[in-house]
C-alpha cells in the first residue's frame, strides 16, 4: 500500500525543499537590507564592487549591445519591408531595445560575467575561512560583502542597460542607414516620435530589479556554498542558471504589470 | 579565563561534541590534541562564537558566549583572536593591508599610526620587507605568520590557534611555536592551540587536553599526559597503530 504514497512523498519533498530554500533566500535578503540601513556605509567597498560588477562587464555590453541592435535592424527591416513600413525601423529597434532586449540581455551578460565571479569569490572566501575571519574580527560579513554587492548591482545594471541600449540603437542605425538606405532623419525622427519617458522608465525598473536579483542570488549561492572546489563550482553553476531563469520569468511578470 | 561546561554540538545527526568540559586559566597556553575530524576546530569556532552550541555553556570571564546578545557578543569578540588553519588571509589585499585591515575598520587611528604598528608587527613575526606581497605570493609558513600578526595587531586577551604548524616543515614549525610562545610572553594572552605536532608542542604549553569520542579524555600538564597509563592517550601521542583507537 505504501508504494502508492511514493509520488506524494516525492512531491512533498520537492515542495518542502523549494519552500525552505526560498525562506532562507528571503531571510538572507532581509538581513542584507537590515544591514544596509545601519552605518558604517563603506562607500569605497561599494565603488570597488561597481568596478567588479559594472566596469568589468562594459566591454561585453558594448559588443553584445552593438550586434543585438544590428541583427534586430536586419531582421526587422525585412519584416517591415513586406508591409512597406521600413520607415518604422528606428522606433521598432529602439522600443525593442529599451523595453525588452536591453534590460534582459544586459542582465544575462552581467549574470555570466559578474554574477558567476561574485558567487565564486564569495564561495572561495567561505571555504578558505575568510568570511569566518571577518566574523571573528567582530566585523559583519553582510556589511562587508553582501550589502556592497547588492548596492553595486542596483547602480550598475541601469547604467549598463543604458550603454547597451545606446550602442544597440547605433548598431541598428549602422545597418538601417548604412546598409538599407533608410535616411538618418527617418531613423532618429521615428525614435523621437514614438519613444516616451514611460518606455525608458519601464527599462529602468526592469534593470533595477534584475540588478537586485542577480546580486542577491549570486551572493546567496556563494555565501552558502558547499565544501571544496566542487561546492564552489556547483554554487557558481546554480547561481548562473537560477539567475538566468529568474530574469526571464520575472521579466514576463514585470512586463505584464507594466504594460497593464 | 575560558570555561567550557557540558558542551554538545552536532551537524546533520552527526554528534561531534558530546559533553565537553574544559578549563583554561588566564595567561595559560593549552594544547588541544585529538584525531583528525573529531571536532577540535569546531570547539574553537564555538569558543569564538562563530557557531552556536546545541547545549552547554562557554564561559569567557563568566560571560556565556552562546547566550550573549549581538552587541555584547561583538564587544566580547573584540577581546578574542583566532589564527585559522590556512591563515584565512584576504586574498585581494596585500600583506600590509591584511594586517592593517582590523585597525582600519575598527579603530580611528591615523594612516601613519597604522603604518607604524603594522611594520612593527611585521618585524615581530620576521616578515619585514614582505608588506607589498599578496597572500598568493608567499609561502605557507609566511601566511601563518601574517595571520598571527593580523590577529595580534588588535592585542587580544585570548588567542585560538587552529593547527598553526600543519603543512610546514619541522624547522618552520618550531619557529612558529617559538614565535607563539614569545608573543604570549610579551602580550600575556590566554591561548588554545589545536595541534597534531606531538610531542614538539609539549615544551611550550602549560597544559594539554585530548579530545576523544566527542569528550575530553584527559587534561593535565604535558608531563602528566606523556606519562599517562591511559591506553588511548598513550597510543595517540606515540602514534602507535595497535591499540584501542581504531583507524578508519
Amino acid at each position: 500500500m505504501s508504494f502508492l504514497f511514493i509520488p506524494f512523498r516525492i512531491i512533498g519533498y520537492v515542495i518542502h525543499k523549494f519552500v525552505r530554500e526560498l525562506g532562507r533566500m528571503t531571510c538572507f535578503l532581509a538581513a542584507s537590507f537590515f544591514w544596509m540601513v545601519f552605518p558604517p556605509y563603506l562607500p569605497r567597498r561599494i565603488v570597488r564592487r561597481i568596478n567588479f560588477i559594472g566596469v568589468k562587464t562594459t566591454v561585453v555590453i558594448l559588443l553584445t549591445g552593438t550586434f543585438t541592435g544590428m541583427v534586430l535592424a536586419l531582421q526587422t527591416y525585412h519584416a517591415l519591408a513586406k508591409f512597406g513600413a521600413e520607415s518604422s525601423l528606428g522606433p521598432v529597434v529602439a522600443l525593442s531595445l529599451i523595453r525588452e532586449l536591453g534590460p534582459v540581455i544586459s542582465a544575462l551578460m552581467v549574470t555570466g560575467c559578474a554574477g558567476s565571479a561574485l558567487t565564486a569569490e564569495i564561495g572561495i572566501m567561505r571555504i578558505s575561512e575568510q568570511i569566518d575571519a571577518l566574523d571573528a574580527m567582530a566585523l559583519n560579513p553582510y556589511k562587508y560583502l553582501i550589502v556592497p554587492s547588492l548596492l553595486a548591482g542596483l547602480i550598475s545594471l541601469p547604467l549598463l542597460n543604458a550603454i547597451f541600449v545606446t550602442v544597440g540603437i547605433f548598431g541598428g542605425y549602422a545597418v538601417g542607414v548604412g546598409l538599407m538606405d533608410i535616411s538618418k532623419g527617418t531613423y532618429f525622427g521615428g525614435i523621437q516620435d514614438f519613444v516616451g519617458a514611460r518606455d525608458i522608465l519601464e527599462g529602468l525598473y526592469k534593470s533595477l530589479s534584475f540588478g537586485l536579483l542577480i546580486t542577491w542570488i549570486s551572493s546567496y549561492k556563494g555565501y552558502f556554498t558547499g565544501y571544496g572546489a566542487e561546492g564552489v563550482s556547483k554554487a557558481t553553476t546554480q547561481a548562473v542558471v537560477l539567475s538566468s531563469v529568474v530574469i526571464l520569468v520575472w521579466d514576463y511578470f514585470m512586463t505584464s504589470i507594466l504594460v497593464a | 579565563m575560558i570555561e567550557v561546561i557540558d558542551l554538545y554540538k552536532s551537524f546533520s545527526h552527526q554528534e561531534v561534541l558530546q559533553g565537553i568540559n574544559l578549563r583554561v586559566e588566564e595567561g595559560q597556553i593549552l594544547a588541544l590534541i585529538g584525531g583528525s575530524g573529531k571536532g577540535k576546530s569546531v570547539l574553537l569556532k564555538l569558543i569564538i562564537g562563530l557557531i552556536k552550541p546545541d547545549k552547554g555553556k562557554i564561559l569567557i570571564d563568566d560571560q556565556d558566549i552562546s547566550k550573549l546578545r549581538r552587541r555584547s557578543l561583538k564587544q566580547l569578540k573584540e577581546r578574542l583572536g583566532i589564527v585559522f588553519q590556512g591563515g584565512a588571509l584576504f586574498d585581494f589585499l596585500t600583506v600590509f593591508e591584511n594586517i592593517a585591515f582590523p585597525l582600519r575598520e575598527k579603530t580611528r587611528m591615523k594612516a601613519s599610526q597604522i603604518r607604524d604598528i603594522v611594520l612593527a608587527e611585521l618585524a615581530r613575526v620576521g616578515l619585514s620587507g614582505s608588506e607589498n606581497k599578496y597572500p598568493a605570493e608567499i609561502s605557507g609558513g609566511m601566511k601563518k605568520r601574517v595571520a598571527l600578526a593580523r590577529c595580534l595587531v588588535m592585542k587580544p586577551e585570548i588567542v585560538l590557534f587552529d593547527e598553526p604548524t600543519t603543512g610546514l616543515d619541522p624547522l618552520i614549525g618550531k619557529a612558529i611555536h617559538n614565535l607563539i610562545r614569545e608573543c604570549q610572553r610579551n602580550l600575556n594572552f590566554t591561548a588554545i592551540i589545536v595541534t597534531h605536532d606531538i610531542p614538539a608542542i609539549f615544551p611550550m604549553v602549560d597544559r594539554v587536553a585530548m579530545l576523544y569520542n566527542g569528550k575530553i579524555r584527559a587534561a593535565g600538564t604535558p608531563g602528566e599526559i606523556e606519562n599517562t597509563k591511559d591506553p588511548v592517550i598513550h597510543q595517540f601521542i606515540h602514534g602507535e597503530l595497535e591499540g584501542p583507537i581504531s583507524i578508519t
